[in-house]
């Protein structure tokens, strides 16, 4: 109970210092549309690529891979805050109170959530503005919005982790620009993998990235194959829980090393 | 000073070693008395602040125990944190919250909530003197109120043990000052004890009722101010030469004049004990201009912490020379 209640502390102190930063907030909003227009447009022909596969139009197969992108470059920033925190000695403060150390993650992570979840809002709001259809309805989006939040607590949980252990912006800039260009293109983001090199098909298959956009764009259709939404969704949930753990640990190590 | 002296708080062998070979803490002991100030004195990189962040849980040592407010550090950290109030050397205060915002999170960290957090929070703002700046953003303050606002947030859920780690270090005089009052009337709240650091001299004789000298790791002396100050007998007398090979003629001269110690050199200064050092003072200077020694200065003190340091260390206490080199 105590611990919930920090956790929604701690995401609260986050939030209200990203409402205090404009450029932030205009940034989290424009930059999710750029993509949804930029590559709406860009790849907007390649549905009539032979094997392309379902109808529809180009932004339906699109808004999954943005927003879980979304999710993926917005939460990988989330170590940032973790380093501003240990070198303003912050977090040596919450340290030695009685706070829960999981929800010094948990809140911070809580806080990339309530904000990926406006993002996605925006989204889908644009997306059926230029005439996407969600054919899903509100529990597909839904799903697809859980996929994208779980894909972020994974990549948040990671980049607190290595925030802790390595405490400098670099590297946490090094490893995040290292991962998401990859993690996005070794999946389904943009085009069907049918139309990929085999070993692209293969790597995605044990892409966490890839899991969330196939079962996020299986739950917006019309009749979805759960067989196929359940098991990715449950893979992410332990992922999620497997990294958030992972990065609560890293106080202890953290702690002996000071 | 009647009251039974319990220990509040408790450590014994404590070793801590950092990656690199670094010894911290090297075998310190210590153990302070409830109700009392007590100052852990010494240069940076004595061991002072490891000895805090092994005390306030957050650093655990390699080897040795130790005991705060009754709770052991290893086996029950959150019952010793419940019991502590931490002002870390460096300000921890959030920049880009407001003073209200972050004294606030520290209450409800602590299960404070509601009402009774709203009173709490804005009486220690009154008393450190923050309310009216308590709802602009803490970046806009200035270094002084950033500390006042970690005393109050350390003091925010009453505790009995209050951790300053160097609490004054970076501040102007005045904000020194300020903060230096507010200490003494802490110090007069029932039941706190408050164990600081510091390595400014004047700061521990002040505000501390005892005083540890930590040097490497470990205590190499410890007392009250006065009882330290009382090991020195009489007062010193030191005579600065203008050039350095003047320095050992000088003490060898100083070593025959009647009624003085052994003189030591440190650097450009020879110092010696005397009982009336300002009698002495014509017969040191005859002597010295006898051997054609070009004196600079000769000054006549009172003992000093500092004489204690450099009695107990065989070093001369220069913290501003230190905190350059590091």
């Amino acid at each position: 109970m105590t611990a919930i209640a920090q956790t929604a502390d701690v995401a609260g102190r986050h939030l209200r210092f990203f409402l205090r930063q404009p450029w932030f907030v205009l940034m989290a909003v424009v930059q999710p549309v750029i993509w949804l227009l930029l590559f709406g447009a860009l790849f907007e022909k390649t549905t009539s690529i032979p094997g392309f596969g379902a109808g529809g139009s180009y932004v339906d197969y699109l808004v999954p891979g943005v927003l879980v992108m979304t999710a993926l470059f917005g939460c990988g920033w989330s170590g940032m805050s973790i380093v501003e925190d240990l070198d303003n000695a912050v977090i040596d403060r919450f340290l030695v109170t009685p706070i829960h150390r999981s929800a010094i993650v948990a809140g911070l992570n809580l806080y990339e959530l309530v904000a990926l979840a406006i993002q996605s809002a925006i989204i889908g709001g644009l997306a059926l503005a230029i005439g996407a259809r969600f054919e899903g309805g509100l529990l597909g989006f839904g799903l697809l919005t859980a996929c994208a939040m779980l894909v972020g607590a994974i990549v948040a949980s990671l980049s607190d982790a290595l925030a802790l252990m390595l405490r400098q912006r670099e590297s946490v800039i090094g490893v995040n620009t290292l991962l998401t260009m990859p993690l996005t293109f070794l999946s389904a983001a943009f085009m069907p993998l049918e139309l990929a090199p085999d070993w692209i098909r293969t790597v995605a298959a044990y892409n966490p990235v890839n899991w969330a956009i196939e079962a996020g764009r299986e739950a917006l259709t019309a009749s979805p194959d759960w067989t196929l939404v359940l098991p990715r969704l449950g893979g992410l949930a332990l992922l999620a829980v497997v990294t958030t753990a992972w990065a609560t640990r890293t106080f202890g190590a953290y702690q002996r090393s000071i | 000073m009647h009251t039974e002296h319990t220990r509040t708080i408790e450590a014994a062998a404590l070793v801590k070693t950092y990656p690199g070979g670094v010894r911290a803490l090297d075998g310190l002991d210590l153990d302070v008395a409830a109700g009392q100030v007590f100052a852990l004195l010494g240069p940076n990189g004595a061991g002072k602040s490891t000895t805090i962040k092994v005390l306030t849980t957050l650093s655990r040592p390699d080897s040795g125990s130790a005991r705060v407010a009754g709770h052991d550090v290893l086996r029950a950290p959150d019952a010793v944190r419940r019991a502590i109030g931490v002002v870390g050397q460096r300000s921890s205060v959030d920049g880009s919250a407001t003073g209200r915002e972050n004294i606030t999170l520290q209450g409800r960290v602590f299960g404070l909530r509601g009402r009774a957090l709203r009173a709490r929070a804005e009486a220690l703002l009154e008393q450190l003197g923050l309310s009216e700046a308590a709802d602009r953003i803490v970046g806009t303050w200035s270094g002084g109120m950033r500390r006042r606002l970690d005393v109050a947030m350390g003091l925010i859920h009453r505790p009995s043990v209050l951790f300053l780690d160097e609490p004054t270090t970076g501040l102007d005089p005045d904000a020194r000052a300020a903060l230096w009052a507010e200490i003494e009337r802490l110090a007069r709240t029932d039941g706190l004890t408050i164990l600081l650091t510091t390595h400014y001299l004047d700061e521990a004789d002040r505000l501390a009722g005892e005083v540890a000298i930590v040097d490497r790791g470990r205590v190499v002396a410890r007392g009250t101010p006065d009882e330290l100050k009382s090991e020195l007998q009489g007062d010193a007398i030191h005579v600065d030469v203008r050039a350095a090979q003047d320095a050992a003629t000088a003490a060898s001269v100083l070593g025959r004049v009647a009624g003085l110690g052994r003189p030591s050199v440190d650097g450009l200064r020879v110092s010696a004990r005397a009982d009336h050092a300002a009698a002495a003072v014509p017969s040191v200077l005859s002597a010295l201009d006898g051997a054609g020694v070009a004196v600079a200065a000769v000054t006549v003190a009172r003992p000093s912490l500092d004489d204690v340091y450099f009695r107990h260390t065989g070093r001369a206490f220069r913290p501003e020379t230190l905190e350059a080199s590091l």
